[in-house]
């Protein structure tokens, strides 16, 4: 038996609108080599984004979603190794090109916004040679006026004062490093941005601005993004559409309003209800059980070891992704049976 | 020298792979590491022929005119098994005067470079945990020295003290030995010094003196070590230096001397390369020795350091 | 902008004095600490050289007189470092008239001259060598190759000039053996002079070179290897960036920066090491200068030596000290 993460959808009757479809994952597999086995850090996990339109990605730290971003964006680093799969960008097989297109179409078609902005820019360069850089290394050498005038631009695009352009990264405080990140992201009008964990390094009111500034840049834009992030919080408040991951598999895709309104997945209800919540007093919810060796992966579901509603056909079988809802597909066992008709 | 720079950035990653030995359970072994292995072998030889040497083969023929006149060594016409690897102008035994001055350029080494470790771990400790003006003041005063040329100063030195002892150059050289290790371990204590869990032990009222032996030279072990053949190896260049410029101990025979002889009789453009080369072969074997020594033990306290080379 | 500020400045220049105060201070009083009386041993044999020379016995009084040998110590020692603020170094014994610093003026060229080019090709080479050997992308098949070019590594500069002597110049007979510039060739600005003075340099330069390149390649490869885990690399990659702008100005142009701190502690023993090689060589230099000293019982001459030998290098790790702050923009020295 083929075990499938693929969102599969049921029923021909549904009148799905026609989107334009940026990216479309599918069955990406990343391994990472140790001395005793290869850990399956994602396993198989297929999706797609839409133009305009921000995705979120979360799951628990550990669960894949930095691994399946790097995956996307084909700079997966020894130890880790991408198995099989494919990544389209309109169109385009990125997995499949060669190092000199692979760069050609890099920043152009898709671009990072990295983790962690503190150590992501070249602690010696100016912020405007780091941009120019991403620019001149996909349109050649341009005159400096020119130049200038449109980094100017970008940086007045994301808030930045005009004095950044001549500052080195350290001069600069953590959320506007990120800004400059987020400046030179959309230097080339990419079609797709990723967004790894963008604000998990920086205090509320910085992720706040930060947060806005994306948005702000999507909606000016029209840019696709994939914001990754375990805050679900800060999710609920930026994406349009959220996919839940856990243990290197997909277990849930549904638009933002219904993940948080009805979530389907017993993991994506157990990462709602441990939000804080001003209003209520709740009690922490602690799962219970541990997660399996990531080498070995269970047979059947792989959250059978914490899943409160677990079944004996979830140790046995893996559940498939199924659409159970217009645009909300859940891998669970629970559902069997009441596949939308 | 530059040895370890990973020193000097203060680098120590702990990775908790088996191992034997309890102190060293933060490291791996260092048996394990073949560039480690390697240079003790080659020390170890170095050793033995300095140990077991005297016992047999005749080592008074390191003695002036103990024998025949310029010999070619006994693979080469005109030479002969008496004297394996010939002799020089004034009639000394080449083998022998490896023989007795092997050891004898391990000593000074050894003699100076622990001085200068022991000084410099006392000073780089105070230095580095202690702060303040003791911490300028030290830091000043090596970095001073340290810029000097050594052998510039020792040259003075050597060319007015008569009759220079052994053991008396190894003092001398010591001077000069301990601003690196004091600049090393300063670096290292002053890193670790923020670390957790040396922070709790302060926190917690220990005497910093227990802080530095019990939670902070554990980690520095192999480091310290690899910083110690390194200056080994400095101190035994130093000494080879100035013998060779006809500044050493002039009783006895020591390699750096028997260079300096050779040169003062042409022995270079005469093609007696045996006068000259057998000691510089004993030394660089002594001085790759001790490199690979402390290299494999840079590995072991840096193990990111493989990672490249193997990869 | 970080970079050069007043106090920064003022304290390299009080560390490069600080240096050759401490430097020149050891060379005065190891003479004096030595057993017999030198300087009176020096007096004489002047004296004794001096018999061909009109005015002798003047000028060896005047000289006793503004070095100030007659009196106690510590007006010998200050008159000693007031001699050497206007580089005053005494006469050379047994060349007097002659004065040290006339000597060293005709040896230091060479020796800068050697040394320079030496540092600066083993410097270059060295690290772009190790930054290949430490770079995660350079193909397998260089890595294998390279290290040995680092195989003389421990080999120390003056045994490496004694086996390129044997080997290139007695043996292949392609180098001179010896000297600075080919007999008959004048000195001056003439092309002759400089391709002699160049080919006489290639072997001296290489003992320092081969054998100092193994040093920076591995302290290089160390660094490269630090900075290959830095985040801003992996966004250089997803920049799409070429990879030779990738190793040059990301990676090479950070791991980098600790070898010029490296270089300021190391010139100490470079200049040391280079010594003996121009000695061996019969190079004109500082070193071979030295060597005279030595053999004739020279003291002042070695004094003299040493002493511009220190402030030499003092000075060059100041200018690194200072041109550094320009190369990391990081380093602001407000407060250290």
């Amino acid at each position: 038996m083929t075990v499938v993460n693929t969102p599969v959808q049921i029923g021909t009757g549904r009148s799905s609108v026609q989107r334009d479809v940026v990216l479309e994952v599918n069955n990406l597999r990343i391994h990472y080599d140790t001395p005793k086995g290869d850990v399956i850090a994602v396993n198989g996990i297929s999706f797609q984004v839409y133009r305009g339109e921000i995705v979120g990605l979360v799951g628990e730290s550990g669960c894949g979603k930095s691994t399946a971003a790097m995956g996307i964006l084909n700079l997966v680093q020894a130890p880790g190794h991408i198995l099989s799969g494919e990544v389209k960008i309109n169109g385009i097989d990125l997995l499949s090109l060669d190092e000199r297109q692979l760069r050609e179409k890099r920043w152009r078609e898709i671009a990072l916004i990295p983790q962690g902005a503190m150590n992501s820019l070249n602690p010696v360069m100016r912020v405007s040679e780091q941009i120019r850089d991403a620019i001149e290394a996909h349109t050649g050498r341009q005159p400096n006026g020119k130049l200038k005038k449109e980094v100017l631009q970008l940086l007045n695009l994301v808030g930045l004062p005009a004095r950044a352009y001549n500052m080195y990264p350290h001069e600069l405080s953590g959320g506007m490093k990120q800004r400059v990140c987020i400046a030179m992201a959309i230097a080339l009008r990419p079609p797709l941005i990723i967004a790894d964990e963008p604000t998990s390094a920086l205090d509320v009111v910085v992720q706040r601005v930060v947060s806005q500034t994306i948005l702000d840049v999507k909606k000016r834009l029209g840019v696709s993004v994939v914001m990754i992030g375990h805050d679900m919080g800060l999710q609920a408040q930026l994406v349009d559409r959220l996919i839940v991951m856990y243990a290197g598999n997909i277990v849930e895709i549904a638009p933002v309003q219904n993940a948080f309104q009805k979530p389907l997945h017993p993991y994506t209800q157990l990462l709602i209800a441990s939000i804080p919540s001003i209003k209520e007093r709740k009690p922490l919810k602690v799962t219970e059980g541990l997660t399996h060796d990531m080498r070995k992966p269970p047979p059947g579901c792989i959250f059978q070891y914490r899943c409160p509603f677990v079944m004996d056909v979830c140790r046995t079988e893996f559940p498939p992704l199924l659409e159970r809802e217009p645009e909300h597909f859940v891998a669970c066992h629970l559902y069997n049976g009441k596949e939308k008709n | 020298m530059a040895t370890s720079t990973s020193a000097q950035t203060g680098n120590i990653d702990n990775l908790s792979t088996a191992s034997k030995g309890l102190s060293l359970n933060r490291f791996d072994s260092p048996w394990l590491n073949p560039k480690f292995v390697a240079g003790c072998i080659l020390l170890l030889i170095v050793l033995l022929m300095s140990l077991l040497g005297p016992l047999v083969y005749d080592t008074t023929k390191a003695r002036v005119a103990s024998s025949p006149l310029n010999l070619p060594p006994m693979w080469m016409e005109g030479g002969s098994p008496a004297h394996p690897f010939g002799t020089e102008s004034n009639g000394r035994d080449m083998l022998a005067v490896i023989i007795t001055g092997a050891p004898r350029s391990l000593q000074v080494g050894i003699i100076a470079a622990v001085i200068g470790m022991s000084v410099g771990v006392v000073l780089g400790s105070l230095a580095g945990y202690m702060g303040g003006w003791v911490d300028g003041v030290i830091r000043t005063l090596s970095d001073a020295i340290i810029t000097i040329p050594a052998l510039a100063v020792l040259i003075v030195i050597a060319a007015y003290v008569k009759n220079f002892e052994l053991n008396t150059m190894a003092f001398i050289l010591a001077l000069f030995a301990w601003p690196a290790p004091t600049r090393l371990v300063r670096a290292q204590v002053l890193s670790l010094r923020e670390r957790g869990y040396v922070r709790m032990a302060r926190l917690s009222g220990v005497p910093p003196l227990e802080i530095m032996l019990k939670e902070m030279a554990p980690n520095m072990l192999p480091w310290l070590a690899a910083s110690l053949s390194g200056n080994i190896s400095g101190a035994i260049l130093a000494s080879a230096s100035l013998e060779a410029l006809g500044l050493g101990p002039t009783r006895i025979p020591t390699l750096g001397m028997t260079i300096y002889y050779a040169i003062k009789a042409a022995a270079i453009i005469r093609g007696m390369w045996w006068w000259w080369g057998f000691p510089i072969l004993t030394l660089v074997i002594i001085f790759v020795g001790l490199f690979l020594v402390a290299t494999g033990l840079d590995e072991i306290a840096n193990p990111r350091l493989r990672g490249a080379s193997s990869s | 902008m970080g970079g050069l500020t007043k106090g920064y400045v003022l304290r390299r220049v009080l560390m490069f004095f600080l240096t050759v105060f401490i430097g020149s201070t050891i060379i005065f009083f190891i003479p004096r600490l030595a057993p017999g009386d030198p300087v009176s041993s020096m007096i004489s044999r002047m004296m004794a050289q001096s018999g061909y020379v009109e005015n002798s016995a003047e000028i060896i009084a005047a000289w006793r007189l503004r070095f100030g040998l007659d009196g106690p110590l510590w007006e010998q020692y200050l008159k000693y470092l007031g001699n050497l603020l206007t580089l005053d170094l005494g006469y050379s014994l047994t060349n007097f008239p002659v004065t040290v610093m006339d000597l060293i003026r005709r040896g230091l060229p060479w020796t800068l001259f050697l040394l320079s080019i030496a540092t600066i090709l083993a410097f270059i080479f060295g690290n772009t060598i190790g930054a290949m050997l430490g770079w995660r992308r350079t193909p397998k098949a260089m890595k294998a190759v390279l290290p040995f070019t680092l195989t003389f590594t421990s080999i120390p500069f003056f045994m490496l000039a004694i086996l390129l002597i044997y080997v290139f110049a007695f043996g292949l007979k392609w180098f001179p053996v010896s000297g600075g510039y080919g007999r008959g060739v004048t000195m001056g600005l003439n092309w002759e002079f400089i391709k002699s003075a160049l080919y006489h340099a290639i072997l001296p330069a290489l003992a320092i070179v081969i054998t100092s390149m193994g040093g920076w390649a591995l302290g290089m490869r160390g660094m490269m290897i630090s900075v290959d885990s830095e985040d801003f690399l992996i966004l250089a990659q997803a920049k799409g960036l070429k990879p030779a702008r990738i190793f040059w100005r990301y990676a090479v142009r950070n791991a980098l920066l600790p070898q010029f701190t490296a270089l300021a502690l190391t010139l100490g023993s470079i200049v040391g090491g280079s010594t003996l090689v121009e000695y061996l060589f019969a190079y004109p230099g500082m070193g071979y200068l030295f060597y005279q000293g030595i053999v004739n019982q020279d003291y002042t001459l070695i004094q003299g030596v040493s002493f511009i030998l220190i402030t030499t290098t003092a000075l060059a790790v100041l200018l690194i000290d200072l041109v550094y702050p320009l190369l990391d923009p990081r380093i602001t020295y407000q407060k250290r």
